[in-house]
């Protein structure tokens, strides 16, 4: 697990920050020439090479047992085989729409997994990996994206709010939301909460992205700032919208930052878990900015190849999350080739186990559109619906 | 029955509020120690602490999102956002969020948050300090859109909005705040007239008027200016702009024939243009003239010194009423 006073004391002189200005580039030349190279500045937390070699770093680590290891891959394998079946089923005409996760599997499953059981998620719309995390069955979203329902499930019961679409919208509610934590006198102990907020690099040029900084700074507020790095925003790369590492923008709003190895499960998990631990302790806010890629398009409708180049995707399957852990496992012989079959397996039971409950999700009520517009009803959508439902009757018997 | 402003009102409700709900937060700008810009607030945050009374940094999306955060977590927060027009930057938060997560969560999230806003012209002030927005906000699902025109409203009004698990946008007349009235402050919320009602000003029989907020003070005296030339006219006072209450208008309609709709805010597409679109379709037999509109133009919000052009006046409503007889 993490060290924790370790990670604590070097975070706050900037740790991270350190193997970057260890870099012999002219102090004058890094400020004045603000270029491509400072924005992808590869320097981050990493504890798994792609190669699935185990490499130590100063401020953190993690200790699991061999079956934690393989519940690891387990998660990665089973959620990217979900995300396929979720692009198949809409090139199929079965969803309206899909926005893949492929390549951030890592950067979901670490950090999903280093929460503790009272923590609460706000999500974007690609935390399908987070989702799982949470134990919350994995067609919960496909109602939304098959546009059977808006999402809606109980996110009290799952500590996972809502899927939000407006991009950067759920930073303030996991803001608000850790505000209320506070007030509640549930920070300061080993099993008080914290929030993640999750967004991504486009997000984080958002007005509310960075009103949720300033709040969360305000009011010490226990909240986890997630940032997916997936390197584009749809199609702008990030070092068109950003001149500076994103995790370094945490300083000028007082708290700290840290950018891990996104592709890294081992990585995600310790860097998460410091931070959410120095947030259920009541030191505040953290921005962690998962260095990651998105290796499929942002979403169905979306078409990389109009954007970035083949061998970019390439160079970045070489990082592939799920490969480096199955070397990790192969090296520390903790994981064959009967238990990666078997894996595979039950990955492919899940998705069709989901496939065939997707296509049987039953259609909506025409007259639910008026069912939770307001908690306490209005009486103009009453006469309103008795209308849609008249008028819906009327067709009954005629064929339509 | 105590005598109070509009402003004193607001500030009774929210401090009765305070005191009968632990879980009721007040948040904005300036609100705290400074009483508010229209000392509203004034020492709430003495007496009820900077946990509860909050001063936010200034920034309104962020107001209205962490407000949103805060109900989630089972607050009851009552925003202000400082000035009508500085509204627009917590848009999203408002129609996108606030308004639609009850529906989104298929009714398992209710966000009982209340925007408060001084609102409307007439204060002599510099632009965006003047507005009238209410119909985006009418405008929007998910959203309750109420405004007071008196002290006992204001008081009332206030903490039934806080009551509501419905979000609220709450419009106080500020250039009102100061007018003078009576409180019925004893006596049980539960026991107030309805939130969502309108409410007859003054009865009369000769051409219905229907205002809300701060026109209903100007369509009071223009009534009383009216009875003068020996015409009784009936004003409504609408309260509640979403959902509109309009059984009292369609039932003096029938009795008057004549409907005259005012509001500062512009004519295109406004409140104006749903009440007479309703009125026609109910009473279309009972109607002597075409319903006419008296409102702001359709302009931006003018310079100071052309407001009281701007603004509908009482001879402005009396000359529309006037021209309902002449069909």
């Amino acid at each position: 697990m993490v060290n924790g006073e370790r990670a604590r004391s070097t975070t706050k002189s900037g740790g991270t920050t350190r193997t970057a200005n260890k870099k012999p580039t002219p102090r004058k030349k890094a400020t004045t020439n603000r270029s491509v190279a400072n924005v992808a500045d590869p320097a981050f937390v990493q504890l798994l090479t792609p190669d699935g070699e185990r490499v130590e770093h100063p401020d953190y680590t993690v200790d699991f047992t061999d079956q934690e290891y393989r519940d690891l891959y387990r998660d990665l394998a089973i959620v990217r085989r979900l995300d396929t079946e979720g692009t198949t089923l809409q090139r199929q005409g079965q969803l309206g729409i899909w926005a893949s996760l492929a390549g951030q599997e890592a950067a979901q499953i670490g950090s999903g997994r280093a929460l503790a059981a009272q923590d609460m998620v706000f999500p974007t719309y690609r935390e399908h990996g987070v989702l799982w995390t949470r134990d919350i069955d994995p067609i919960m979203p496909f109602g939304l994206f098959r546009g059977i329902d808006l999402g809606g499930w109980d996110a009290q019961k799952y500590r996972f709010q809502g899927y939000t679409i407006v991009i950067g919208a759920q930073t303030l509610h996991a803001t608000g939301y850790a505000m209320g934590i506070t007030k509640d006198g549930k920070v300061g102990t080993d099993d008080g909460e914290a929030v993640i907020a999750y967004f991504g690099d486009g997000a984080i040029s958002q007005g509310d992205v960075n009103e949720a900084f300033i709040y969360a700074a305000a009011y010490d507020a226990p909240v986890v700032f997630f940032c997916q790095n997936n390197q584009y925003a749809i199609s702008v790369p990030v070092h068109k919208q950003a001149k500076t590492p994103l995790f370094k923008r945490a300083d000028g709003f007082g708290f700290p930052g840290v950018r891990v190895d996104g592709n890294d499960v081992l990585a995600t998990y310790a860097v998460t878990k410091e931070a959410m631990d120095r947030a259920r302790h009541g030191q505040g806010p953290g921005l962690i900015e998962a260095f990651t890629y998105r290796m499929g398009a942002h979403t169905t409708t979306d078409d990389p190849t109009r954007y970035r180049d083949k061998s970019e995707e390439e160079e970045w399957r070489l990082k592939d999350p799920i490969a480096r852990m199955r070397g990790f496992l192969e090296k520390q012989q903790i994981g064959d080739g009967d238990f990666f079959a078997a894996i595979d397996a039950e990955a492919d039971e899940h998705a069709l186990d989901l496939r065939e409950r997707v296509l049987s999700m039953p259609e909506p009520k025409p007259s639910a559109i008026f069912d939770h517009v307001y908690p306490n009803g209005s009486p103009l959508l009453d006469a309103e619906r008795a209308e849609f439902v008249a008028y819906q009757e009327s067709f009954e018997g005629s064929g339509h | 029955m105590i005598k109070s402003t509009i402003g004193k009102g607001v500030n009774l409700g929210l401090r009765r509020a305070l005191e009968d709900d632990p879980k009721v937060l007040i948040m904005g700008e300036d609100i705290g120690r400074l009483g508010g810009v229209f000392r509203v607030t004034d020492s709430l945050q003495k007496d009820f602490g900077e946990d509860r009374v909050i001063d936010t940094p200034l920034a309104e999306s962020g107001i209205v999102g962490t407000a949103i955060g805060l109900a989630m977590r089972g607050y009851r927060p009552v925003c202000e956002i400082q000035f009508d027009g500085f509204v627009y930057p917590a848009f999203d938060q408002i129609v996108c969020q606030l308004a639609k997560m009850h529906n989104r969560s298929m009714g398992k999230i209710s966000l009982p948050v209340v925007i408060r806003i001084p609102w409307g012209g007439g204060i002599g002030a510099v632009e965006h300090h003047s507005e009238s927005p209410e119909a985006y906000f009418a405008h929007t699902a998910g959203l309750k859109v109420v405004a007071c025109s008196n002290p006992n409203d204001a008081y009332w009004m206030m903490q039934q909005a806080i009551a509501s698990d419905d979000p609220i946008i709450f419009f106080e007349p500020k250039r009102r705040y100061h007018e003078k009235g009576e409180i019925a402050d004893e006596g049980e919320l539960g026991a107030a007239y309805p939130l969502h009602k309108a409410r007859v000003a003054k009865q009369g029989n000769d051409c219905t008027v229907i205002a809300y907020g701060p026109m209903v003070r100007t369509c009071l005296d223009a009534a009383t200016a009216a009875e003068a030339d020996g015409r009784s006219l009936e004003v409504i006072d609408m309260r509640s702009l979403s959902p509109l209450d309009m059984e009292p208008v369609y039932d003096s309609v029938r009795r008057t024939g004549r409907l005259v709709v005012v509001h500062e805010a512009p004519s295109n597409v406004g409140l104006g243009a749903e009440i007479a679109t309703r009125v026609m379709q109910e009473c279309f037999y009972s109607l002597e003239a075409p319903v006419l509109r008296v409102t702001g133009y359709n302009t931006p919000y003018p310079q100071s010194r052309l407001e009281e052009e701007y603004l509908p006046d009482l001879d402005r409503v009396l000359d529309a009423v006037d021209r309902t007889f002449t069909y």
